[in-house]
């Protein structure tokens, strides 16, 4: 009895220390960033470069409204040494999750300084939280995040600096091409139909209208009365288009579609960016797929 | 805005809307019967606990053929089967109740579907994705619907006799026939249909609501089982009209209306109800007197 006695505490003792060494997240010398999303995760990868390991707590294809967090996320969150939120309402579960995870890392909201729009719900003012749909304020994340970075690792700032200023220009670059190929399309035929109200800043910063059952989150249900309103906008206005997109179910706008006439334009990526192979992997190549689509489906 | 504006002309006038009205009545003519023979055997939560038992079938159909939604569901309806008949089996073998043998059966397919959805590093929310919406219905959905309909009237008109004997007295059914297992089992099948069909189609809340809430209220209506059924029938397609109708006119999101009214009906049985409501116990009717 005393040998047994014995034989657990010695496998005890071996155990503990490994038990108390906590996993080890981070390549050598590579500073662990957490951002809540995909969209927000690439804008950080571009500003950091190879000095900062990001990961994204909402995948590919996943809707950051509605995300129900796991443990894993937790402990991602507890090695991180910067996290980086959208805010505006976009996680409603964040805050409690980063309490939860009890890490001590910097929380920057990358929406800092974006004038955020309002939604117009009957009655309901809702924010906005999809900003990053419009160039120039993706430039006010990209600055956020800047500042982040340097704050956390001064030692990077000449680095974070140089790639901010190249990605910038990529930025100026793109906005230059989304304005060339609205211009395309003819004024009566900027407007589209698709699943949730994620398009308001695309829509206020490059003159197109988006009409959506949903609402500004994936979180609500359509009411029968708005879907019907959308019908009988479609058929009135003649709008040529609606559109799918990557994190909802397309049953509803394809429904919509085949009631009212309007043909369906493909896919636009909003709330997330699409796997490596897909067509929309870092924000740049979404918003080229999505004026793509748009100027394809619009442009006759 | 006259009685033809508001109670007919949003189904003249839409598609969508006769459509969501079709299906609505298909899930009720399938689902409160089966409710009413849920509730009589006190498996009220089943639903739920289904609900969350397809996970691991919804996951394996994932990683098999990426987010489109028939192998989902088929997967889904394998791993609902599963753990219904498994827990039927593990009923009728061991001294587990059906309840307690399908809540420890759901917990271990949940777990499993997690952990299986995590296993592939995805993040997408697979139930979300599966569960459909009462306005978003389309044909081959709608087709599914009325199948399913179809296979649970025929089913529970064969077996009615052996199964209200198995759901009320299974010693003696068990005495006189070899049936019973066989039965039950069916019953179990023809729920996770349901249920499954129901989820993809119509989601989580309005396939369990309209199974549940019409037969709980019926069940305070009347004492008669034929009587239930039909009361139970008539109170689902109502909800499914009048949800609809409210929806269209007030802005209100119309699956969880079509349960409100439901469940507005269920309040009022519980109240008035001649087979057990409040009303009745505070003033019951008169004896039979010889």
């Amino acid at each position: 009895m005393a040998k047994l006695r014995y034989v657990i505490t010695f496998v005890l003792a071996c155990i503990s220390p490994a038990a108390a060494s906590p996993a080890q997240a981070q390549s050598a010398g590579t500073l662990p960033v957490v951002a809540t999303f995909s969209i927000l995760a690439d804008f950080a990868r571009n500003v950091g470069g190879e000095r900062v390991a990001v990961t994204s707590l909402v995948g590919p294809n996943g809707d950051t409204h509605v995300y129900q967090p796991k443990p894993a996320d937790a402990k991602e969150l507890e090695a991180a040494r910067l996290i980086l939120v959208n805010g505006l309402g976009l996680e409603g579960w964040i805050d409690r999750l980063i309490k939860a995870s009890g890490s001590t890392a910097p929380v920057i909201v990358a929406t800092k300084g974006i004038k955020p729009q309002q939604m117009r719900e009957e009655g309901r003012i809702e924010q906005d939280p999809h900003a990053w749909q419009s160039i120039a304020n993706a430039k006010i994340y990209v600055a956020n995040i800047r500042a982040a970075l340097i704050a956390v690792d001064p030692g990077g700032a000449a680095v974070y600096r140089a790639n901010a200023e190249n990605y910038l220009q990529k930025l100026d670059a793109l906005e230059k091409e989304v304005f060339a190929a609205i211009a395309k399309i003819p004024p009566k035929h900027r407007e589209i139909i698709t699943t949730h109200d994620a398009f308001g800043y695309f829509g206020s910063a490059y003159g197109f209208r988006f009409i959506a059952p949903e609402g500004v989150s994936t979180e609500t249900e359509a009411s029968a009365r708005d879907v019907a309103k959308i019908i009988r906008q479609i058929k009135a206005q003649k709008i040529p288009a609606v559109f799918l997109e990557n994190v909802t179910d397309p049953r509803l706008v394809q429904g919509i579609a085949s009631e009212s006439g309007a043909k369906i334009g493909g896919t636009l990526y909003s709330d997330a960016l699409s796997p490596p192979d897909g067509p929309a992997a870092t924000y740049i190549e979404m918003m080229h797929n999505n004026i793509q689509q748009l100027t394809e489906a619009l442009v006759n | 805005m006259g009685l033809h504006d508001l109670l007919i002309s949003p189904f003249a006038e839409f598609a969508f809307m006769r459509r969501a009205l079709a299906g609505s009545i298909a899930l009720a003519i399938a689902g409160p019967p089966l409710g009413v023979f849920l509730i009589l055997r006190r498996m009220a939560l089943t639903g739920d606990a289904v609900g969350h038992a397809i996970l691991p079938g919804a996951a394996i159909g994932y990683l098999a053929a990426g987010l489109s939604l028939g192998p989902m569901t088929m997967g889904g309806l394998a791993a609902g089967l599963l753990v219904a008949v498994g827990s039927g089996v593990v009923a009728r073998t061991t001294i587990l109740r059906e309840d307690t043998s399908l809540a420890a059966f759901y917990l271990i397919s949940l777990a499993l579907g997690v952990t299986i959805v995590s296993l592939r590093g995805s993040n997408i929310d697979l139930l979300h994705v599966l569960f459909g919406s009462v306005l978003a219905l389309d044909d081959a959905t709608l087709i599914l619907l009325a199948a399913i309909a179809s296979v649970t009237l025929t089913a529970l008109a064969a077996l009615y006799r052996p199964l209200v004997l198995e759901t009320v007295d299974p010693g003696f059914l068990a005495s006189v026939s070899r049936s019973g297992g066989v039965v039950q089992i069916t019953f179990f099948a023809l729920v996770v249909l349901n249920l499954v069909g129901g989820f993809q189609a119509l989601g989580t809340l309005l396939a369990v609501g309209m199974m549940m809430l019409p037969a709980a209220s019926a069940m305070l209506m009347t004492t008669d089982m034929t009587l239930m059924i039909v009361a139970a029938t008539a109170q689902g397609m109502f909800a499914g009209y009048a949800g609809l109708v409210i929806s269209f006119h007030g802005g209100l999101p119309s699956g969880p209306l079509i349960i409100l009214v439901a469940g507005i009906l269920y309040l009022l049985a519980l109240i008035f109800g001649p087979a057990g409501g409040l009303l009745r116990r505070f003033k019951p009717g008169r004896h039979l007197e010889a």
